[in-house]
């Protein structure tokens, strides 16, 4: 119903309680380099895909977090497996093999 | 964050706030919204702490609202600002005391801009002096009009005849307070508290009985935000701040909203109405909505002052079951009666959320 001629945008907030972390705990079995990612965005800031389709590991880690597996979905559908990202990541994760191993528990 | 730790934070941004001889301007917008408020405020002031407060009927509005939507420059602003402050010369007051929080923060940001650039406060000088044949000081102090219910309220608590309490049980009400952008987000040590711990409403609501509610999302915006809700199409914007507050506040089961600005208790009010009818949801007990009170209302409400003369017919959310917690005596039959007996109309009561 829409007698007001405007809409209502649900909250973005997230309440760390109530998030289904299910997903990011499986990736973290086979790949618990995840948990320590700092979040430095060097991965996105290397990207080629990223200024053209918004991809980044940083965001992909950070929204698993969160339990916002739609958005990882659309985010790793542009990604070229080019491996730079992990040549630059300070704490020497390997972003790549972590996209590979989401895709493959998907 | 432990509460020695915040309270040493807020401590380090008092303001000295004058204890009498006021010039007070009112707010274009409250008298529509909270039509008692302004008038409970200077009753307060005049008869319950006997100061001297003086008011100009010849004062117009800051222009803060038209600034803030882009439809003047800011120069425009300051004049009309120049021409309030001499005004307040003219009547030989030296103490501004503004009702509005966004006439604060204009306020506040025209005089520290001519503290940066002396030569724009000459200029705006010349075009008060060509415009309309005025001179002006500036204000010695500059103050909210809840910076004064604050620096009272322990008279006001002296005074109460009811405290913010549930009358059953004896537990403080749990009361979220919204402090208003303006008031200190722009100038953070030009509001009690600064921008991150504001105390000024806490202030009250602790001394007159409550506990205050820290909730994830106290520091969010109302939705006002001018460029939002004046244009119809933006409204979902404004509406959609609001409801984020609710969905974060509703958890801790709030009895009372307290609020500081014009805008916020309008659309924390109002805005309960519209989301119930949208999305079927109310935040109050039974069907009800959660109660906004601006800060001169409570202290009408704690003072003993009769609902009704404070206004309080013309909120959206009910606020009856606020009142019988705290065991304040009101007449169902006189809220839809004006001054002098004179019937105000009953509204057409919404479907969505209770009302009376
Ligand atoms: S592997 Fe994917 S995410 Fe990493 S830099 Fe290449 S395109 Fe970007
Ligand atoms: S570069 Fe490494 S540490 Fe930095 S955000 Fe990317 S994955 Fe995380």
């Amino acid at each position: 119903m829409n007698k007001f001629g405007f809409s209502l945008s649900p909250s973005s907030a997230i309440n760390l309680d109530q998030v289904d972390r299910t997903f990011f705990n499986k990736l973290t079995e086979v790949e618990p380099d995840a948990l320590r990612c700092m979040a430095c965005g060097s991965c996105s800031a290397t990207c080629t895909a990223a200024g053209y389709t918004g991809m980044s590991v940083r965001k992909v880690l950070l929204n698993l977090q969160r339990g916002r597996n739609e958005e990882v979905r659309k985010m790793l559908s542009a990604c070229m497996l080019c491996g730079k990202c992990t040549m630059v990541c300070p704490r020497g994760i390997n972003t790549r093999s972590i996209i590979l191993n989401i895709s493959k528990l998907w | 964050m432990i509460y020695q730790g915040k309270q040493k934070i807020w401590s380090d941004y008092q303001k000295e706030i004058p204890d009498d001889n006021w010039y007070y301007v009112r707010s274009c917008i409250r008298q529509n919204f909270f039509p008692a408020s302004e008038k409970m405020f200077m009753e307060i002031c005049r008869n319950v702490l006997g100061k001297d407060i003086y008011e100009n009927e010849h004062h117009t509005t800051c222009g803060g609202i038209a600034y803030h939507c882009d439809t003047i420059p800011q120069e425009t602003a300051m004049t009309i600002v120049a021409r309030q402050f001499a005004l307040m010369t003219e009547a030989g007051y030296e103490n501004y005391v503004a009702s509005c929080i966004t006439s604060f923060g204009n306020y506040t940001e025209i005089l520290e801009t001519w503290h940066e650039f002396p030569e724009l406060e000459a200029k705006i000088r010349e075009m008060l002096w060509k415009s309309c044949r005025k001179e002006f000081k500036k204000p010695k102090y500059l103050a909210h009009s809840s910076d004064l219910i604050f620096k009272f309220r322990n008279e006001i608590a002296e005074k109460a005849k009811f405290h913010l309490v549930n009358k059953e049980t004896g537990e403080p009400l749990r009361v979220v307070e919204h402090i208003g952008c303006h008031y200190s987000k722009m100038f953070p040590s030009k509001g009690v508290g600064g921008a991150e711990y504001p105390y000024v409403l806490t202030g009250m609501i602790e001394s007159w009985g409550g506990n205050i509610i820290d909730y994830p999302e106290r520091r969010h915006c109302c939705g006002y935000g001018f460029r939002q809700y004046h244009v119809k199409a933006n409204r979902g914007y404004s509406l959609s701040n609001t409801h984020k507050k609710f969905e974060s506040m509703a958890p801790y089961k709030p009895d009372m909203i307290i609020t500081n600005c014009p805008g916020c208790p309008y659309f924390l009010d109002r805005w309960q109405y519209v989301i119930a009818e949208m999305e079927g949801k109310t935040y109050g007990q039974n069907g009800f909505g959660i109660p906004v009170f601006t800060y001169e209302e409570v202290a009408g409400l704690v003072l003993g002052y009769d609902p009704w003369d404070l206004g309080l017919q013309l909120h959206q959310v009910a606020v009856e079951p606020l009142l019988d917690k705290i065991g304040i005596e009101y007449s169902p039959e006189e809220k839809y009666k004006g001054l002098n007996s004179k019937d105000i109309m009953k509204p057409e009561l919404p479907s969505g959320i209770k009302c009376f």
